[in-house]
């Protein structure tokens, strides 16, 4: 059998992958292993940072075995704008440099999160006091405009009628609105 | 106040205090990573971006109170002795990687050394809230509203999507590392913790030694922390590190009545042979005091050894470390002159409990 990657070497490692619930039959030879990062080095001390990189560079040779290639030369330059920081520097040191970093990368980014974060890629929790304000009020508005079109629709208008108001009061004065008070 | 109280005790102020379940859980701790926002993080950002953050820290929160947690000292890194630097971290106070990175970097510690604010660590802001026992929820609390106090002056960066920005992608979303220390010798003694840790990892928690990341089980005490930061929110992982937390605790309780119904004389010799050590031996090192410390304090909770406070195991452990033991002597002492000093404190720490 000769190895997926290269196609030139015969593959000496076969093994069985299971992301997200998929299975997926690798073989592999040893170049290739060590060049994607499914080998590990015996000397190498095991901390988590590596655990960690290894993990980002793993995702990352999975999006490139996707083949799509577009995406492949885009990660090549993928730098961010603020920092600086490379997409190839990310994976290496397994650290963002910057806030817009997050922003820059963004389109890669899912799949290192859901390795890290048991499947999970979106915040879930506190929104900052002061600042989160325009932003809670913006989702309160977002969940009273989709229940307003449900209303409509079922021909509830005195109902809606009364979420069309909450809407404007939103809307015309922002800091007041009960969502500020969560957190 | 200055410095020096923070250094001279062995034990900060709040665990003197008892807390829930305190035969077992030694303290809870909140952890909150935030960043200034539009500033690069300390890894890449510049020295005086950095500089300002450190100042900017200084004018406004330095000798500042919140809530119980009053006057807030500000301790520039580099102005710290080596054996300063060594008290705090072996306090738990500030972090080995705030030291190791110290050009620019600081801490904001209130006078009962609840709250220790790290500026320019691997993030802009490490907030670290402690209480004593097992008090997550009210850790937590107290902790947001710190984190709001903080935020009315600070914009953070914060993505609606991604949460809290960080550094490390191992804490974006929450920021929020939530870590309990435990002390479970009955679980250590009859190996059962060799297959427990394994399944808190399964869930999605974290196993670790008292200082951290890859530091061994000293004196059979534990740190039990959440590792996932995104997607599930602060009360969610609180509540689930609290229940991992309560099943431990049944875990040792049981282990320990275990012990004592099918080898209690075995548990008190061992017990009464490290009560000896401790209380006669002239040289011991770090190791064998922390294993001493540890089943004399078992002794105290299974109520064999009488007459010796509780504390004394939270006091001892910090006590015996290095950094301390120097800043005592106040010189440099070679490992052997430590064993020596060490046996010496620990023979007068246990004289007056008498």
């Amino acid at each position: 059998m000769e190895c997926q990657e290269c196609h030139e070497r015969p593959a000496t490692l076969h093994f069985t992958q299971v992301i997200n619930g998929e299975k997926k039959e690798n073989h592999v030879c040893e170049v290739c292993a060590k060049e994607k990062g499914y080998l590990s080095y015996p000397d190498e001390a095991y901390s988590f940072h590596h655990l960690l990189t290894d993990l980002i560079n793993f995702n990352a040779s999975k999006l490139d075995s996707v083949e799509n290639k577009t995406l492949k030369q885009q990660s090549q330059e993928l730098t961010c704008t603020h920092c600086g920081m490379t997409f190839s520097q990310f994976k290496q040191i397994g650290k963002f440099g910057c806030a817009s970093c997050y922003e820059t990368f963004s389109s890669r980014l899912d799949p290192i999160f859901r390795r890290a974060h048991a499947g999970n890629t979106k915040h879930n929790g506190k929104v900052p006091k002061r600042t989160g304000i325009d932003l809670q009020t913006r989702k309160q508005i977002e969940s009273y405009k989709k229940e307003l079109q449900h209303l409509i629709e079922t021909e509830a208008f005195e109902d809606a009628a009364i979420i069309r108001d909450k809407i404007k009061e939103l809307e015309s004065n922002p800091r007041k609105s009960e969502a500020g008070d969560k957190s | 106040m200055s410095l020096e109280h923070f250094i001279d005790e062995a034990i900060s102020p709040w665990m003197r205090d008892d807390g829930p379940e305190s035969d077992i859980v030694l303290s809870s701790r909140i952890r909150l990573a935030r960043n200034v926002a539009d500033v690069s993080f300390p890894l890449i950002a510049s020295e005086e971006k950095l500089e300002a953050i450190h100042d900017f820290f200084q004018e406004k929160y330095e000798h500042q109170s919140f809530r119980n947690h009053e006057d807030f000292e500000f301790i520039s890194i580099r102005d710290l002795t080596a054996v300063e630097k060594h008290v705090l971290v072996e306090k738990h106070l500030i972090s080995p990687h705030l030291v190791k990175y110290s050009d620019e970097s600081a801490a904001l510690i209130s006078q009962n050394e609840q709250i220790s604010v790290m500026i320019n660590e691997e993030d802009h802001i490490r907030i670290q809230l402690y209480y004593p026992g097992l008090q997550l929820e009210r850790a937590l609390e107290d902790a947001f509203a710190f984190d709001d106090w903080l935020e009315e002056r600070v914009d953070y960066a914060f993505d609606e999507t991604r949460g809290y920005l960080t550094c490390c992608p191992t804490n974006v979303g929450t920021g929020l590392r939530a870590s309990v220390m435990m002390h479970l010798p009955a679980l250590t003694i009859t190996k059962q913790i060799n297959r427990i840790i394994p399944a808190i990892n399964q869930l999605g928690f974290v196993v670790r030694g008292i200082y951290g990341e890859g530091s061994e089980a000293v004196g059979n005490i534990f740190q039990v922390s959440n590792q996932i930061t995104l997607g599930k929110s602060e009360e969610d992982i609180v509540s689930d590190l609290g229940s991992i937390v309560n099943q431990l605790i049944g875990h040792e309780r049981n282990a320990r009545s275990i012990l004592m119904k099918q080898s209690e004389l075995t548990l008190e010799d061992r017990i009464y042979r490290s009560y000896g050590v401790l209380e006669y031996s002239r040289i011991i090192n770090a190791t064998e005091a922390s294993r001493c410390i540890s089943n004399v304090r078992l002794g105290i909770d299974l109520g064999i050894i009488k007459h010796t406070s509780r504390n004394i195991l939270n006091e001892l452990m910090v006590l015996i470390q290095p950094g301390f033991l120097q800043h005592f002597a106040k010189k440099n002492l070679t490992a052997n002159e430590r064993d020596v000093l060490r046996a010496s404190l620990i023979r007068e720490r246990l004289e007056l409990e008498k």
